[in-house]
């Protein structure tokens, strides 16, 4: 510890101390990009530097899974192990990884050469397994945009590399904007019928014309672009293909509302966006979209789910744990500091200037009367192309499956996953469900943040919910109690079902555990981390019940905590007719793989980089133990 | 802020001022609404979710700590929903963490049913105990994270800043500075932590020790500063 060599640091932490606390992600970033990881003494430094109370530093390097407490190996390597990449055999490469560099997961080779870890969702679904190295000199590696689809309005620019603000034009809306009374540009956004793309589906013109009333300055407009719904990728393609529809958007809400100051917050999954991002808005800058009466800074997460609920982004902007808030209050009136915010999704904004050029009219022919507009579909999992497709709100799903050139391999489909982790499984007597958010809720499906994952026949799904149940327990923040130890009982659960040695009562258990979590956790996370769980309960409610497969035995409850006895061994070659989760994955991932030839190459599992660190760390406590 | 406002809470009508919680307008009436996290003296984040009430017309729960009382609202604080989640946060928090001194939760879980062994083969947060200062001993396996301790050491009392969070979700508790022993901390020693604790987790040394089966004689001669002072 003593070869810490502050001298290094402190220069590079005085950008940062007139931000005072709300420096404190980027000074922390700073440090761990300087020693590899974050040694107590740096942390220390930046906690004088501005002026945080060393706990709370503590409390937020412990909240963030990609800011280390102790060193790691000069080259992290991160496989993704959810659901897409799971299809795609990214256990068995894990496996080989391990196997190959002869550490465990979560651990440094001996030398201090390479850690290797399992990951959550990268956002790299349809390029699966998708694996993220860090410290290869890699940094600049930018995955490859797969982008289809019958219209190309948001997509206009993606699937050929960045677009610069030459290629890009001028920001034609937003001078039109500019000409127009600020009330007139949010009725053109209420009458255009737009409604957030972020999973919550909230009216945008409603939420912008909340911020512009509301009382209090400065104002602010902040750009969601935390995207890491397991599934999900669209923000990132469209961030690193079309930077400047973004900012545009954002400059075009900022005038309606009278903000002075912008943000996009970037998970930190994503840092080979960040150059591209910085690139653009001195672009935007020098051409004078930008300048003293609005701009736009950039934040990069640091690995937490729950960053992408809006109150806890907020909370993460300050340069605090990402805790969401109690709502009310809304961020229209109290966001981040506590001032009048419009926070939209990455995709919101981008619509903004098509109906600003186009008109709300125009606009509305797109989609049907009540989801209007184009929306991006995040096709993944067991299709023949897996990719981002653009298409008018209104088309069935079987449509959509079939332009992804249907299930992989010529196999029958099982389910679709929509919305992601936090969503909700269709089944193939729902192929014709059209593509809306109000046929989609009559069919009791989340179109959420347009996650559409295929799974084939072959599948077993008590693997695809033990994976659900992990993620959520992984990515909980631990503040209300319903998910804090709901999410953590789901897993267990979860993983006894998958395990095939359920024990009696599970099914109430989970079932009781999910509706607890769904009607009284404070936040989005928590009311829809058993979403998917009591989905496929209502579907496939055999696979819950002990007794009821083939071959199962049951074991008693026992009366104490440690309870539940393990079902004998024979039970799983009984079950055979669901093969083993692991196998499955392995075997089948390899057809997928080559699937059909299609325009686009869709690139093979891609390393790309960033400048985050690595991860494991020490000191995550739990204190378990059983 | 003065006006008042008329509710229905399970049936029988109450009028309050307008700013009163759910939780305060229920006490006026004898409905007992219970609680957990909530402390007179701290800022209620509506965490322990024990005291929601189905409000008509809400889809989700509402916290009664925090949700205000407005104009004809209809509240239930014993439906079916309610008492499902609160019995299963009962069972969640039984099979989490050392409830033998927290009495009240043990009632509350009498009162709903709630099972200690609802959940077999469950993970358990449990640490050692850290006995580092002359004040208190801190036994996190008892903490259910109601975070008063964090609250009154920072914002809502002494401005201290000596404790905050470890790690996140399931794993969360409640943790120094890398870990430091308290004495290498910011903190003064003033108890307040001690004191709004309400489960055995933060806990007098002498009460500690006593409970350890060492009698207040030789306590006393552990504890020179406190015999000093007797002698006087």
């Amino acid at each position: 510890m003593s070869d810490i060599d502050l001298a290094r640091l402190k220069p590079l932490l005085e950008p940062y101390m007139s931000l005072g606390r709300s420096g404190l992600l980027p000074a922390l970033h700073t440090a761990q990009k300087v020693y590899g990881w974050l040694p107590q003494e740096a942390a220390a430094e930046i906690a004088k530097s501005l002026r945080v109370p060393l706990a709370d530093v503590h409390g937020v390097i412990e909240f963030y899974s990609l800011f280390y407490n102790e060193p790691t190996g000069k080259r992290v390597i991160r496989v993704c192990t959810d659901q897409a990449c799971a299809l795609k055999g990214a256990d068995g490469l894990l496996k080989r990884l391990r196997k190959q560099h002869g550490v465990k997961a979560g651990q440094t080779t001996p030398d201090g050469t390479l850690t290797i870890e399992a990951s959550p969702c990268l956002g790299l679904c349809e390029q699966a397994p998708a694996v993220w190295t860090v410290g290869d000199g890699s940094e600049s590696n930018r995955p490859r945009s797969a982008v289809y689809g019958l219209i190309r309005l948001l997509t206009a620019n993606c699937g050929n590399g960045t677009t610069s603000l030459a290629k890009y034009g001028e920001y034609a809306a937003l001078q039109k904007a500019l000409g127009m009374k600020r009330e007139d540009v949010i009725n053109e956004i209420k009458a255009s019928g737009l409604v957030g793309r972020g999973g919550a589906a909230f009216p945008a013109g409603v939420k912008w014309e909340g911020a512009a009333k509301a009382e209090g300055q400065p104002k602010y407009v902040v750009c969601n672009a935390d995207e890491s719904e397991p599934g999900t990728f669209k923000d990132r393609i469209l961030l690193l293909d079309d930077p400047h529809r973004t900012i545009e958007g954002m400059c075009i809400a900022a005038y309606a509302i009278g903000a002075t100051k912008g943000y996009i917050y970037l998970r930190g999954e994503y840092p080979y966006i960040l150059p591209v991002l910085e690139n653009a808005l001195s672009e935007a800058r020098r051409a004078g979209y930008l300048n003293e009466d609005f701009d736009i800074e950039i934040r990069l997460g640091a690995g937490a789910y729950i960053c992408g609920e809006e109150t806890a982004l907020f909370e993460s902007i300050e340069g605090k744990r990402g805790f969401p808030r109690v709502k009310p209050p809304f961020p229209t009136t109290h966001g981040l500091f506590g001032k009048p915010t419009v926070i939209n999704n990455v995709e919101t904004l981008c619509n903004v200037p098509l109906i600003i050029k186009e008109g709300a009219a125009t606009y509305r022919q797109i989609g049907t009367e009540k989801s209007t507009g184009p929306k991006l579909f995040c096709v993944s999992g067991d299709v023949a192309r897996p990719g981002l497709y653009e298409v008018a709100f209104g088309m069935s799903l079987r449509d959509l499956l079939g332009m992804a050139g249907g299930v992989a391999s010529g196999k029958h489909l099982k389910a679709v996953l929509f919305g992601g982790a936090a969503g909700a499984f269709a089944t193939p007597d729902q192929l014709d469900v059209k593509l809306t958010f109000e046929d989609l809720r009559a069919a009791g499906l989340p179109l959420g943040s347009g996650v559409v994952m295929v799974f084939d026949e072959t599948r077993d799904m008590r693997d695809v919910l033990a994976r659900l149940g992990k993620f959520f327990a992984h990515e909980s923040c631990g503040k209300c109690y319903p998910c804090q130890m709901g999410t953590q009982r789901q897993k267990e659960i979860l993983d006894r079902i998958a395990a095939g040695k359920i024990i009696e009562g599970d099914l109430e258990r989970l079932q009781d555990v999910g509706w607890t979590m769904t009607d009284a956790s404070l936040c989005g996370l928590g009311q829809t981390a058993a979403s998917a769980v009591l989905s496929a309960m209502k579907l496939w409610p055999e696979m819950f019940q002990a007794g009821r497969l083939e071959g199962l035995k049951v074991a008693k409850a026992k009366k104490n905590d440690k309870g539940g006895k393990k079902i004998g061994k024979a039970s799983k070659a009984k079950m055979a007719r669901k093969p083993a989760a692991k196998k499955a994955v392995v075997k089948k991932s390899k057809p997928a793989n080559k699937a059909k030839p299609v325009e686009k190459k869709v690139s093979k599992p891609k390393s790309v980089k960033g400048k985050s660190k690595p991860k494991k760390n020490v000191t995550r406590k739990p204190a378990k133990k059983g | 802020m003065t006006e008042n406002v008329t509710l229905t809470i399970d049936g029988k009508q109450v009028s309050v001022e307008s700013d009163t919680t759910l939780l305060k307008a229920a006490q006026q009436i004898g409905v007992d609404i219970p609680t957990i996290c909530f402390h007179e003296a701290t800022t209620s984040n509506a965490l322990c979710r024990i005291c929601v009430v189905e409000v008509e017309g809400q889809r989700l729960l509402q916290p009664a700590c925090i949700v205000k009382a407005a104009q004809d609202m209809k509240v239930r604080t014993r439906s079916e929903k309610v008492v499902r989640a609160r019995r299963t946060v009962l069972e969640m928090l039984a099979s989490t963490m050392d409830l033998s001194d927290a009495p009240e939760i043990l009632t509350m879980m009498d009162e709903y049913g709630a099972s200690a062994e609802r959940f077999p083969d469950a993970e358990r947060r449990e640490s050692e105990v850290k006995d580092d200062n002359p004040m208190y001993v801190r036994d996190y396996s008892k903490c259910l994270l109601c975070w008063r301790c964090v609250q009154v050491c920072a914002e809502d009392a002494q401005y201290t800043f000596a404790i905050n969070f470890d790690g996140r979700g399931f794993e969360t508790q409640i943790g120094t500075f890398f870990d430091r022993s308290i004495p290498e901390t910011s903190c003064v020693l003033c108890g307040q932590c001690v004191a709004v604790c309400p489960t055995g987790a933060l806990k007098p040394k002498r009460e500690f020790l006593l409970e350890q089966g060492m009698s207040p004689n030789e306590i006393s001669v552990l504890n020179t500063g406190r015999k000093r002072r007797k002698e006087k």
